[in-house]
């Protein structure tokens, strides 16, 4: 029950595009159309999926003050947590590294759309900003953290393709000049806003 | 609608022509005649137009459609403010104290919208059409009765620009106007949207102690939002739910003909589906959207029946769906044409989870009693995908057949 709650919790309530506005600038670029913004979510759903666990590991096995213990009772005072910025980048660098290469080896025409953005997800705010949330709340377990992932990911998969579909109907809409292509994205963004902000307060 | 085109064309008009035994009052049947039925053109041969429908005549329907719920919203603002004091007043006296309250609201609602709408098709030159009788209508319904006319004139204001002229105007917005509207209002003023607003003057006759003993002005759905979060036996409960019994102040049959506070046009579902049947009648509501959200909206009832967590979930789902929005936001706000599904398959789902998230957001989320308001805006949202997926799957389904048939 509590793995539900908090996958819930991540795709709608603490969506990382409508409640944190992180990762916007893929979310931006990259939803034009739903087939590429399909691929760049399910990448980041993987993406998260995967180093959320494992940021987790890093943090309650080598980095938490006292984390350091099972190697032996002298190191139990050892706090390494001003690491963890570069260990969770480092981490989330590599995972992404795999990812483009299985997308550019089973997937050529996705990793052709998707460009510079497929690369850019090391640097995507919901990937760090997902590591950054587990160490803040605290999961107890890996379970939690790795359903924390997932879910955030979902939220963000999520964002992105409902928005792609929105930008594919007011393609051929009468939008002001000035607002074309960003201008009115970032309007729609808003609007999404809203409509998630009825999920929001809700306490399961 | 067919039946009654040929009546009016072949019975009536002739007494109203030159030589007609009425043909004094050509000019008040010509106007109506225009409003229901310009323009006619329909064609015999070739490609079929069975009946030249436009956006006029689809939003004077509409507005055809609001009327009984707008006088009984005005009857009821009135009704609501003599009860709160205990006083027995005539038709007349209600109806008077709700059109003091009401109309400045239409005036208000379509005097900022309107204006806006010419200035846009001023600068844009565009030219100006009947987007806005529709929305304009729609929003003094959805708004409480003691809401401060500068709030609506803001939030109708934001509505319009916001939500739909910068996407291009009427036709290409992506969110309900009205529902816009309101939400902004929800969101932006939470203290002036929430409390003793639903009946005219509560809050200055609680001050005065004019009020009937026990009435705090609350709405149902703000009385079953108290007890989340208590026990089911406790006083305080009972007290609450002993108000949704037959012969308490929400009992069913109350709700039903809206004699119960809240927005100005919401209280009826009686009046609402007097408006469904006109939509209905004239082909311009979708039954699809209609039927699925009101099932979306009974299975959601039905399960948390079956939870039972709580006094709020134990509320039979018939009772459910007559409080609150809920079939205002179903006949009026769900079957927009321009934010719904467009597709049929999609109408389906998008009304199933419009219903369904309609009661799950009004009974989980305490804050937010206008779970039919954020519901539909949610599946506003998500409409363009629904009609995405439904397409591709159109697609693939065919590409599929021909492969078949080729190989």
């Amino acid at each position: 029950m509590e793995y539900i709650n908090i996958f819930v919790k991540g795709i709608f309530i603490e969506n990382m595009i409508f409640a944190y506005f992180l990762g916007m600038c893929s979310y931006l670029a990259v939803s034009k159309t739903v087939k590429t913004a399909m691929g760049l979510g399910l990448a980041v759903i993987f993406v998260l999926g995967i180093t959320v666990p494992i940021n987790y590991l890093l943090e309650n096995y080598v980095l938490k003050e006292g984390a350091l213990t099972w190697m032996g009772a002298e190191y139990a005072t050892m706090d390494l947590s001003f690491l963890s910025f570069i260990m969770f980048i480092a981490v989330i660098a590599s995972i992404v590294q795999l990812v483009e290469m299985i997308v550019e080896k089973f997937a050529p025409a996705l990793y052709g759309a998707l460009g510079i953005f497929l690369p850019l997800i090391a640097v995507n705010c919901s990937i760090l900003g997902g590591a950054l949330f587990m160490q803040e709340r605290q999961y107890t377990d890996i379970g939690q953290a790795t359903v924390f992932g997932l879910g955030s990911g979902v939220g963000w998969w999520l964002a992105i393709i409902a928005i792609a579909a929105i930008r594919e109907k007011i393609r051929y809409s009468h939008v002001p000049a000035p607002l074309r292509g960003l201008g009115i994205t970032f309007i729609i963004t808003g609007l999404m806003g809203i409509a998630f902000m009825s999920f929001m307060g809700i306490d399961i | 609608m067919k039946g009654l085109h040929n009546f009016i064309d072949k019975k009536l008009k002739p007494n109203f022509t030159e030589g007609g035994k009425l043909s004094k009052f050509w000019v008040v049947f010509d106007a109506l005649e225009t409003f229901a039925f310009t323009p006619g053109h329909v064609t015999k041969s070739g490609a079929h137009i069975r009946d030249g429908i436009d956006l006029k005549r689809t939003m004077f329907m509409v507005i055809l459609a609001l009327v009984p719920c707008l006088l009984f919203g005005t009857w009821n603002a009135g009704h609501q403010y003599y009860a709160s004091i205990g006083q027995e007043a005539d038709l007349w006296a209600k109806l008077g104290v709700g059109a003091l309250k009401v109309l400045p609201l239409v005036v208000v609602s379509y005097g900022v919208g309107l204006g806006i709408e010419f200035v846009f098709a001023g600068i844009r030159k565009h030219s100006i059409n009947e987007g806005f009788l529709v929305s304009g209508m729609l929003i003094p319904l959805i708004m409480p009765v003691d809401v401060p006319l500068w709030m609506v004139a803001i939030a109708t204001a934001f509505a319009v620009i916001i939500g739909k002229e910068v996407f291009g105007g009427t036709g290409m917005n992506i969110l309900n106007i009205a529902l816009t509207s309101r939400a902004f209002l929800f969101f932006a003023y939470p203290k002036q949207m929430s409390g003793e607003i639903w009946i005219h003057d509560v809050a200055s006759n609680k001050t005065a102690g004019l009020l009937v003993d026990g009435h705090t002005g609350a709405t149902a759905l703000g009385h079953l939002a108290n007890t989340v979060g208590k026990a089911a036996d406790s006083a305080e409960v009972k007290g609450i739910m002993a108000q949704f019994e037959p012969g308490g102040m929400f009992s069913f049959e109350n709700s039903f003909l809206g004699l119960i506070p809240g927005s100005i046009g919401e209280t009826s579902t009686l009046a609402c589906l007097i408006g469904a049947a006109i939509l209905l009648f004239t082909g311009i509501g979708s039954w699809r959207i209609m039927l699925s959200f009101l099932i979306g909206g009974l299975t959601m009832g039905w399960i948390f029946n079956l939870a039972g967590a709580n006094a709020f979930m134990g509320v039979s789902p018939l009772h459910q769906v007559v409080m609150g929005g809920f079939m205002f936001g179903l006949v009026f706000m769900a079957t927009d044409p321009v934010s719904a599904a467009q597709t049929a398959t999609g109408k389906l789902i998008y009304g199933f989870f419009g219903g369904f998230l309609s009661i799950m957001i009004r009974v989980f989320n305490g804050a937010y009693p206008e779970g039919v308001m954020m519901a539909v805006l949610f599946m506003n949202v998500m409409a363009p995908l629904i009609d995405h997926y439904v397409i591709q799957a159109n697609i693939n389904r065919r590409m599929k057949r021909t492969a078949l048939q080729t190989a």
